[in-house]
């Protein structure tokens, strides 16, 4: 489903590659984690695998596309098969909880009466049922993140980036939001989540990849944190 | 392509910024009201040209003491020029009978007061292209027995320096107003682009289509260029009426003077719609070009 092959990525304003000659595989339905130190890599291996960055060397496969040799008007078609969400939620002030989530496909030209089918579906799903004419501020932390994973998971893409999306919650709040993603992977759909919360990695045991000055010094099926503590 | 929500998103866009879209509209108004204005002095120019030049002839006088063979050498000289097409003599009773047709009614007294004996004697000429009038007037104007050269033309060349400064001027204005035109809508478009960097965000992210993101803020530029293109239309119709109607022709008498009619304002209108609309949607697409890059 996502695959780099001896990828490297250098920003023009830094001396140092973000990733220095990283493999990686990751098959259709795995869970991964990504943890590492902040600037091992993590958000650029997120951000190549959206295509918001192009590798330096090296070459990176998603969802059966070749990055290196995509074209700039075919990007919006490969980002339809990601959904992404923050550790800042992203959601629009102005719109209600299901205006949120109807904006993501009102952009992509979705026909209105299957928007109006699909967001309840996923409202349910996220466990929002009943919020749906909330606005983002009259909700709690946990559950705007949960309005943005429906909207990132509302057009059923094929895999979910999540970047670091339990970083403003607590504990509890953010055990319900792993819950969410598990059931989300459960349905087929990969999952790539940048961590730093060791709780959450320790007790999922599932894949965990580590990086550190954009090396992989880790790569372990069922793995857990594992860094100095 | 879901033309509704473009639609929307235009012209919640349009509303937000009311004061930048108000600025944006009145600057295209300007300029398009210079670039038509221009246009329709330009116009009234040429049509001046052609309604004066067809109807010129040039009139050499002849002193009172000038003698047979001078004016027999003056003939001459005038039938030799490849560019003149026919040669009249206007003797005296003819100047006369002529002068006191054209005074009678406006001046008696002047007609009371001017004998025949005062007329001076005339070579009248028409031309083949009145536009060498200044050839021919040179080859005659120094030989024996000329008094002067006269060309009806010289009468207008003041009129013609006032049409082309207001022409010059005009278009002048209209420039400036169109470099700043364009730099309002490079500089809405920014603004705009960064009022709504969130929304651009998530639909980048979620895989909307360039063609998605950039309508709604083409759409409020066309729109406002459209909206200052119809004004300046017009505005254009209001120039015609109160400055060429009544101020010029009132001026100049309608038989000195061919006024522009409303076709030629009316076939001002399109360019000027075209002009808004290229303009500003290549002005529009080039910002966003390089601000709203997926």
């Amino acid at each position: 489903m996502i695959r780099l092959q001896s990828v490297t990525k250098v920003y023009p304003t830094s001396a140092r590659p973000a990733l220095d000659n990283v493999d990686v595989e990751i098959e259709k339905g795995e869970f991964v984690f990504l943890v590492g130190q902040s600037g091992s890599g993590k958000s650029t291996f997120l951000r190549l695998v959206l295509r918001e960055e192009k590798v330096t060397r090296g070459s990176i496969w998603v969802a059966g596309k070749d990055l290196t040799r995509l074209s700039h008007w075919k990007v919006p078609a490969l980002r339809r098969q990601i959904g992404t969400v923050f550790q800042d939620f992203r959601l629009l002030p102005n719109k209600t909880v299901s205006e949120n989530v109807a904006f993501a496909l009102e952009v992509i030209g979705k026909p209105r009466h299957s928007i109006a089918k699909v967001v309840p579906e996923v409202l349910d799903l996220v466990g929002l049922a009943g919020k749906e004419d909330r606005m983002p501020n009259e909700l709690s932390g946990g559950e705007q993140q949960r309005v943005a994973v429906a909207r990132a998971f509302v057009n059923r893409p094929m895999i979910l980036l999540a970047d670091e999306p339990t970083g403003n919650l607590d504990p509890t709040t953010s055990v319900g939001i792993m819950r969410l993603l598990d059931r989300i992977n459960r349905t087929g759909t990969t999952v790539v989540m940048a961590t730093h919360d060791s709780h959450i990695v320790d007790s999922m045991r599932r894949r965990v990849i580590e990086l550190e000055e954009g090396h992989v010094t880790r790569d372990q099926s069922r793995g857990v944190y594992g860094y100095s503590r | 392509m879901r033309w509704s929500f473009v639609f929307a998103e235009m012209w919640q866009g349009l509303r937000r910024n009311l004061t930048m879209t108000v600025a944006t509209i009145l600057t295209i108004t300007i300029a398009l009201f210079g670039l038509g204005a221009a246009w329709l002095f330009h116009a009234q120019i040429n049509r001046t040209h052609d309604y004066w030049f067809g109807k010129i002839e040039i009139s050499v006088y002849l002193k009172q003491a000038s003698t047979g063979p001078q004016q027999d050498a003056i003939q001459q000289e005038l039938n030799s020029l490849p560019q003149v097409k026919q040669v009249f003599f206007e003797n005296r009773h003819e100047a006369w009978l002529r002068f006191k047709k054209e005074f009678a009614s406006s001046s008696p007294a002047l007609v009371n007061n001017t004998s025949e004996a005062q007329m001076p004697q005339s070579f009248r000429v028409k031309l083949k292209n009145p536009k060498e009038y200044n050839v021919v007037a040179q080859a005659v104007q120094n030989m024996p027995g000329v008094d002067q050269v006269a060309a009806e033309a010289e009468a207008l060349k003041k009129l013609f320096a006032f049409f082309d400064t207001l022409e010059r001027s005009v278009l002048f204005i209209a420039l400036i107003a169109l470099v700043v035109a364009l730099l309002l809508i490079f500089n809405n478009v920014r603004l705009a682009a960064y009022t709504r960097r969130r929304e651009v965000g998530i639909m980048r992210l979620v895989g909307a289509s360039d063609t998605y993101i950039q309508a709604p803020f083409v759409l409020e530029i066309v729109v406002s260029a459209i909206i200052g293109a119809a004004i300046a239309s017009g505005a254009l119709f209001m120039l015609k009426l109160v400055v060429f109607d009544h101020g010029i022709g009132r001026t100049f008498k309608s038989n000195l003077l061919d006024i522009i009619g409303w076709g030629t304002v009316a076939q001002a209108i399109p360019y000027l719609l075209l002009t808004a609309v290229v303009g500003s949607v290549l002005m529009a697409v080039g910002t966003l070009q390089r601000y709203l890059r997926v």
